[in-house]
């Protein structure tokens, strides 16, 4: 029993660490760009969350409302006015200009909140449990893997019944035709990235009620989520999920053998399933 | 004033300079064809009249104002649409999907939308939910057609349509372009086999080596003229 | 034959000549440093120096080999936690086990590779940061070098290093002075070793085979290069380098943590900044950029995390106006080259070519 309660506890965590890839996959799967500054953007929203509740005193449901825009905002001015313009055939510039944006962002964030960690403050729900077939699952966890579900339906939807996902697409596979069809490329990946950040916002709500967080947890954020898209395949929303699944039961099972292995078993599911399937377990689009 | 035209344009890839002063002019309701061997500057043409490569802003000009130097996306909303050379449908998108790409962030008017393209090419309709890349050469080359003509566009650029394909779907291909014509679309088709640029086209141009080297009404224009205009004067 | 009596294929520049005699006159001058330097600079030197080798490795790594790797620290830590290994548990000098840091690195390389290189592009610049982060929490576990909190060289082993004494009597220093010279002297030993080696090595056949495959690898491959082997040959190179310094780094700190050698900060991101800064895909880029980092380092030490803010506000900045970096921008408007690795096609005689191509016609005629 111990065990099931073990793997359950882990296909939640998953659920969170789905919604830290979640943006991260459709980003990469529309341009390529790895965006090496994605964990400290969910932490940068958990700050601006946070900040929206100490100042307004409003719940963290509701600040993550308002942060939502701005993140978008933040999301769609980054993509046009830095991030576009090193776009291209070589992966470096946006490799380096990100890093160099994640470097910035960390220590931004220590200037401006310190180095002390932090929690959104949520009340009961923090603690809150039910009873399921005699195991005890926590209300938070059920939420965050729910979200983690709605997010992937609704990207999907996005992705294969409008108009604006037929571009997203489009663009994908040939931006230069996809220009000559009356797309402006730019445009669709500034799109993507502000639609990245809204999910960015919804994952640093759970971050910040789950757990406590602090201006450099980023990079392991970013690891995490990297490790369930790859696992996942490129540009397969469903894939990020079960990777990002295999990763949080990993953790689970090996926290439970040694509290030391959460994170090294972690890191060793992830490099054992590469090395099986290179690319990944629902290859989706050429890459 | 013509519905299309390009003056003095020139075109350059890095250090390599692919088109010299070009003039070419399509009117309203004509088909022009284009045609030359191989590296000649056709694609090239197309390429920087479609906005893919940019220019000289005074070096095209559409409905009397100068394109040149906007971005293909914005050329294409103006009324110009390309079938580009080697059909490029979009793999992730079903013929249909590719389709309704053409309208793409717009409200369209005129004579096409899903069902006159279907009306055009009725296997599409068959089709309609194969991705694009699973069809025929024929039928890819029709989803392109489609594509393009969906924006319901004033010019329509036609590049290397028949390229790679059997001759008798060929024939399949170029039955579309009256309706194409009668629809109101003024045509630039480049083309590398004479014969069908001529009994298409009102007036012809021949390029070689980026310049436009013969130009001339496609029932004038005699048979060793274009021969020598296409490989180069005495020297063939 | 005419041809090669009139051309020969050269590299070198009139700039690059009397860098040459700029380079010998530097290199005696910070030998003989120590007799005069206070402790301070030479402390500065040394840091100056290792963060060149990393510097240059990455260079190597990303700038020639296309190998954007995130995970070096990897090495640093094999490296550094190898020698700590040699000198703690073998009672190696821990001198000599520096060089156990560089085997141990080029060793763990060979699996890392086996397994980065079946990943591309970005999703190689993760994996090998994965697999840094899977060698910085299996090192935790090693409880004999101190588990997660880390352990100190033993006081033994430091006080009786190879030539520190013959060092303390020479130069009238105490025992952590003379490891200081000791330390600074391996580290500008690894310096020359480095610059020159690479130098060398583009300057071969198989550097030009390198920017072949770092342009196009299909092209490369259609005209006989072997890109595969390349990519292994740079990347073990540029491990075992970086392990040897990551080694002669912790020589000098004395302490070791898991958590700081194997920082993603220290030891990749000031690394990629320095590259970046200066140039990549150049052996004068590292140079410059080191020189600068240090500048900034000094000037905004007493600005905690501005330091770091400006120094990627600087990164992004060179990236987006001035992708080839400051040295970049330098070669471009004064076209000076200190190591040129390009070639050239020089005439050299051309009287006698004249000559020869007359001497030609004359037999035809």
């Amino acid at each position: 029993m111990i065990w099931i309660d073990t793997i359950i506890q882990g296909v939640l965590l998953g659920g969170l660490y789905a919604l830290f890839a979640a943006g991260l996959s459709l980003v990469f799967g529309i341009m390529r760009l790895v965006n090496l500054a994605h964990g400290d953007l969910i932490v940068f929203a958990a700050y601006l969350i946070l900040l929206l509740v100490s100042v307004l005193g409003l719940s963290p449901f509701l600040a993550a409302i308002i942060a939502a825009p701005i993140m978008f905002g933040v999301g769609w001015a980054l993509q046009r006015h830095v991030l576009n313009r090193v776009l291209g055939p070589d992966i470096l510039p946006p490799l380096l200009v990100t890093f160099g944006l994640s470097v910035v962002l960390q220590n931004a964030l220590l200037e401006g909140f310190s180095a002390d960690s932090q929690r959104l403050p949520a009340g009961e729900i923090t603690t809150a449990s039910v009873q399921m077939g005699g195991l005890n699952l926590g209300v938070l966890p059920l939420l965050t893997f729910a979200s983690a579900i709605l997010v992937i339906v609704g990207l999907n939807q996005l992705f294969y019944r409008t108009e604006l996902g037929r571009a997203f697409r489009a663009t994908s596979d040939d931006a230069v035709t996809a220009g000559l069809m009356g797309i402006r490329p730019e445009r669709i990946f500034a799109t993507a990235t502000a639609i990245a950040m809204l999910v960015v916002t919804l994952a640093a709500l759970y971050l910040g009620m789950r757990a406590n967080f602090d201006p450099n947890i980023g990079p392991a954020r970013l690891i995490y989520a990297f490790e369930a898209v790859i696992i996942g395949g490129l540009g397969s929303l469903w894939g990020t999920l079960v990777g990002g699944i295999i990763i949080g039961v990993a953790q689970t099972v090996g926290a439970a053998i040694n509290p030391e292995w959460q994170i090294l078993a972690g890191h060793l599911a992830f490099l054992i399933v590469l090395l099986i399937k290179p690319r990944g377990l629902f290859p989706r689009a050429v890459d | 004033m013509s519905l299309l035209e390009t003056q003095g344009l020139t075109a350059h890839y890095g250090d390599f300079q692919a088109l010299f002063g070009v003039d070419v002019r399509l009117e309203e309701g004509e088909t022009v064809a284009i045609i030359g061997a191989n590296g000649a500057g056709k694609s090239t043409l197309m390429r920087s009249i479609s906005g893919v490569l940019t220019n000289g802003s005074d070096q095209v000009r559409f409905d009397g104002k100068p394109i040149g130097d906007l971005p293909a996306d914005e050329i294409m909303g103006r009324g110009v649409a390309m079938v580009p050379e080697g059909r490029r449908l979009f793999p992730s998108l079903s013929v249909e999907e590719n389709l309704l790409i053409g309208t793409y962030g717009r409200k369209v008017q005129g004579h096409w939308s899903l069902q006159t393209v279907y009306d055009l090419f009725p296997i599409l309709q068959e089709r309609r939910n194969h991705p694009g890349t699973a069809l025929s050469g024929g039928q890819q080359q029709m989803v392109a057609i489609g594509r393009a003509l969906m924006s319901n566009p004033r010019v329509l650029l036609c590049d290397e349509i028949s390229l790679g394909l059997a001759p008798v779907v060929i024939k399949d291909i170029y039955a579309a372009v009256p309706r194409i014509q009668e629809a109101g679309a003024s045509l630039i088709v480049v083309e590398q086999d004479i014969g069908q640029a001529m009994k298409v086209a009102d007036r012809v141009y021949c390029m070689m080596e980026g310049r436009v080297t013969l130009e001339g009404t496609a029932d004038t224009l005699s048979r060793e003229a274009i021969h020598d205009a296409y490989f180069g004067g005495a020297a063939a | 034959m005419a041809d090669t009596s009139m051309y020969r294929v050269q590299t070198q520049t009139r700039a690059s000549y009397s860098a040459g005699a700029v380079c010998i006159a530097l290199i005696i001058l910070f030998i003989l440093l120590p007799t005069f330097a206070g402790r301070g600079l030479i402390q500065d030197l040394f840091f100056i120096f290792t963060m060149l080798v990393l510097a240059q490795f990455w260079n190597l790594l990303a700038g020639y080999g296309g190998l954007v790797s995130v995970g070096q620290q990897a090495f640093v830590g094999m490296g550094a936690y190898a020698m700590f290994g040699g000198v703690i548990l073998w009672g190696m000098d821990p001198v000599f086990a520096i060089l156990l840091g560089g085997v141990a690195a080029l060793i763990v390389a060979i699996p890392t590779a086996f397994f980065a290189f079946r990943l591309q592009g970005a999703y190689f610049a993760i994996g090998t940061w994965v697999i840094a982060e899977v060698m910085r929490l299996l090192v935790a576990q090693w409880k004999v070098l101190g588990g997660g909190t880390g352990t100190s060289l033993p006081r033994t082993a430091t006080r009786e290093m190879w030539a520190t004494e013959w060092i303390q009597t020479t130069f009238d220093v105490r025992g952590a002075a003379a490891r200081d010279i000791l330390t600074y002297w391996l580290a500008l030993a690894l310096v020359i070793a480095t610059i020159a080696g690479i130098y060398w090595l583009l300057r071969t056949k198989r550097g030009l085979a390198l920017a072949a495959v770092r342009d196009n690898v299909e092209a490369a491959k259609s005209v006989g290069v072997d890109a595969v082997r390349m990519k292994w040959l740079v990347y073990l190179v540029s491990a075992a380098g970086t392990g040897l310094t990551g080694a002669l780094i912790y020589v000098q700190k004395l302490r070791i943590s898991p958590d700081a050698a194997f920082s993603v900060t220290d030891w990749t991101a000031y690394v990629i900044f320095i590259v970046v800064i200066g140039g990549i895909g150049t052996i004068e880029g590292p140079i410059l950029g080191v020189l600068i980092f240090f500048i900034l380092q000094s000037l905004l030490a007493d600005y905690g995390s501005w330091y770091l803010m400006v120094l990627g506000l600087i990164g992004i900045a060179v990236m987006l106006f001035a992708p080839r970096g400051l040295w970049g921008l330098i070669s471009e408007k004064t076209g000076l080259q200190i190591f040129p690795v390009r070639r050239r096609l020089v005439l050299t005689n051309p009287k006698d070519g004249s000559n020869s191509i007359q001497s030609d016609k004359q037999r035809e005629a």
